[in-house]
């Protein structure tokens, strides 16, 4: 799993306002560069381009992966962004939002095919991902990971793939880490449509009880926020806040305090 | 513009921290907020007479809790035991007034009376006679007649201390109040109760689990609070009359933090349906929730005026690190009150003038400051700091009669060694009611 790269942080909408006009201009390119310039294009909020002179604006659409390429069994993570859309659709996903991430495993490369309609007119956006298959696949990850047997996946399969996201002092904020423990963890469970995930959220030991259960709540819900950005659907998403009530470690110091600003994920039973 | 009205917000406040004494801040805070009356009325209390079959024990509790519920109340010079006459007059026959309003007793007032037992009965006649008015002394006579117990006889000296109280100080005395809080250990926390002065102390909810934040009814007559479940943390109620929980619907997300009105009818509380928290109010049932609150980042700890009911103060990180607002119960008319710092836990004085919260004024990591006890008159946002250097305080609440304030105390922060505490409004008299693991109180309001 360590191939994984870590998609970057959405710009925040200061950003996006500062950076308006030139986004207008990547808008358009991204029609004819459709895979070429996501990065520039991710971030674009459509309500934030302002009305158009065209009552039918033609539908954008770009998408990546990343990475390109994976051995068998590794994760990829999908990301589209598409503008003046009302229907989304990638061949093998199904319909999915306008914009969106999604892990996925395939077990050969895979031609991913994304196609946009709106009211002005259809676009289509494709990645390839090669799957780099050996000779003889070992049984070991790539089998728990693609397997559709989705009922046997333990504890252990599940604590090795899913990891706890960690937040900055008095934060709610995804910070790289953790989105990349967010999408790791998504990778997971669209992986395995079955399990039921709860999310916790803590606090480290300063401050008030009553704050800090609010807080964990926040940081539960950035975490549940990522993983359905990331595909996983809300239903399966369960949040409990325990505040600074279960400390999982107890010295007065940073470490102990980071390992405690935490939400961190179990299997719902 | 915004700098020079946060100047003059701040400018009261920063009068108050540059080299003002104690006492001089203390004037410029209306008189209400000392705890202390310099020149209360001069009392002395009466060992009770026993009667022949009124055993030591229960006569000891009973002369001892008279005499400190006297001191507790703050309003009385009292007369120290060591100079009062050695004597137990048991009725109003039978006291020499001259001899207590001689020097060195020098007594405006004096308490005495009688205790006996009889059969499983105990039977108290207590008096307070003006001692300079000789033709008319009697200020007060009053009989008791209880089961026959320490327990009662405690009672009985809170409510005949509380009599003294009214008659002499105006307002009703607390003898009578509980204190409501968190305590436990393992793993566990529980609600527990006490008297007011830390006597009694006993487990009121036995849920084996997490349970915070107790806030008794206005009529005593149950406890909202908050309690980890298999859900996460809800709000639940204890009926004190019934001695179990009571019902309460489970709403979405986080529910925490409850907080009356003070006519009973509905709570406060914070409830987080959509993964942010924010100040809803509910009829006691549960039904008829609506949200007042709808900001992004947490808002807990509601506290109503308790004189209007019609004011919430709470707590929100709309900004970043919690701070203290105050807004109508339909969410208008929003004030932050505190301009930095990490502020938590506001108990709204009885009189509607005041809230005493918790706040660390300079909170940051590495940052110095410790968390304390202030006290904000709410119309001019003027502060005072009761408590200084005991490590971390939190969750004020006052005592019915505005004079008193409970809260709790860990020299390192951590609920193992958090006692709980009461002082005087002026943050006088500071004693320990409780013993270690004891935390998040709560003064009945009667």
């Amino acid at each position: 799993m360590n191939s994984i790269h870590t998609p970057k942080p959405l710009p925040s909408s200061r950003m996006v306002a500062l950076h308006r006009p030139l986004l207008l201009v990547l808008a358009g390119l991204s029609l004819a560069l459709s895979a070429g310039c996501h990065k520039k294009t991710s971030g674009i909020d459509p309500s934030s381009l302002g009305p158009s002179a065209n009552t039918a604006p033609a539908p954008t659409a770009s998408l990546t992966a990343d990475p390109v390429a994976i051995d068998l069994g590794q994760t990829v993570v999908l990301n589209w962004r598409t503008t003046n859309t009302t229907v989304v659709t990638i061949d093998g996903i199904g319909q999915v939002n306008a914009n969106g991430t999604q892990s996925v495993s395939p077990s050969n490369s895979t031609n991913f095919h994304l196609v946009a309609k709106g009211d002005g007119g259809a676009v289509e956006a494709n990645v390839r991902v090669t799957v780099r298959v050996p000779e003889r696949a070992p049984a070991s990850t790539g089998t728990v990971l693609s397997s559709g047997d989705q009922s046997l996946v333990g504890d252990q399969a599940f604590k090795a793939a899913v990891q706890d996201v960690f937040f900055d002092y008095d934060s709610d904020d995804l910070r790289p880490d953790g989105q990349q423990a967010v999408v790791q963890a998504a990778a997971f469970l669209v992986q395995h449509p079955n399990i039921r995930v709860l999310i916790g959220g803590y606090a480290d030991e300063r401050g008030s009880a009553e704050y800090n259960l609010a807080l964990g709540e926040n940081r539960a819900n950035a975490a549940k926020t990522g993983l359905i950005n990331a595909g996983v659907a809300p239903g399966r998403i369960r949040l409990i806040s325990y505040g600074k009530e279960k400390q999982f470690c107890t010295e007065a110091d940073e470490t102990c305090y980071q390992e405690n600003r935490r939400a961190q994920f179990t299997i719902d039973k | 513009m915004p700098h020079t009205r946060l100047l003059r917000k701040l400018l009261p406040g920063l009068l108050l921290l540059i080299g003002f004494t104690h006492s001089q801040a203390q004037d410029t805070i209306p008189l209400e907020l000392s705890g202390r009356a310099t020149n209360g009325t001069r009392i002395a209390v009466a060992n009770f007479k026993p009667g022949a079959a009124a055993p030591a024990p229960l006569r000891q509790v009973f002369d001892t809790t008279l005499y400190n519920d006297l001191t507790n109340a703050g309003i009385f010079d009292l007369v120290s035991k060591s100079l009062a006459p050695q004597v137990t007059p048991g009725s109003p026959a039978e006291i020499n007034l001259p001899q207590w309003s001689a020097s060195p007793v020098l007594a405006s007032m004096v308490a005495f009376g009688s205790l006996n037992v009889s059969g499983n009965r105990l039977a108290v006649n207590g008096y307070l006679d003006d001692v300079k008015n000789t033709q008319f002394p009697q200020v007060l006579a009053k009989q008791y007649n209880e089961d026959a117990s320490v327990e009662s006889a405690r009672e009985i000296a809170h409510r005949f201390a509380d009599e003294i109280i009214f008659r002499l100080g105006g307002t009703p005395g607390i003898a009578e109040t509980k204190i409501y809080y968190v305590h436990g250990g393992g793993g566990t926390k529980e609600i527990w109760a006490m008297d007011y002065d830390g006597a009694n102390q006993h487990q009121i909810t036995h849920l084996n689990t997490i349970s915070l934040s107790p806030r008794v009814s206005p009529d005593n007559s149950r406890v909202a609070f908050t309690s980890l479940g298999a859900n996460g943390f809800k709000i639940r109620m204890f009926s004190l009359l019934l001695g179990r929980m009571v019902s309460f619907p489970e709403g979405a997300g986080t529910n925490e933090s409850a907080a009356w009105t003070p006519n009973g009818r509905q709570i406060a509380y914070s409830a987080a349906p959509n993964g942010d928290s924010d100040i809803f109010i509910a009829d006691t049932s549960g039904s008829a929730a609506h949200r007042v609150t709808s900001f992004k980042g947490p808002d807990m700890s509601p506290v109503f005026n308790p004189r209007t009911g019609s004011q919430i103060a709470w707590i929100s990180g709309r900004t970043g690190l919690p701070q203290l607002y105050i807004m109508e119960s339909d969410g208008s008319n929003v004030q932050r009150l505190t301009d930095s710092g990490y502020a938590t836990s506001p108990s709204w004085s009885p009189n509607g003038q005041f809230l005493a919260f918790a706040w660390n004024r300079k909170y940051g990591p590495g940052a110095p400051g410790g968390q304390d006890i202030y006290v904000m008159e709410i119309a001019s946002k003027r502060w005072i700091q009761l408590t200084h250097d005991l490590g971390p305080c939190d969750f004020p609440s006052w005592s019915p009669d505005g004079r008193h304030l409970v809260f709790a105390n860990s020299p390192n922060g951590r609920f193992g060694d958090s006692k709980i505490w009461t002082m005087l409004a002026d943050g006088t008299e500071r004693k320990a009611l409780t013993g270690n693991g004891s935390d998040m109180p709560n003064w009945s309001w009667k």
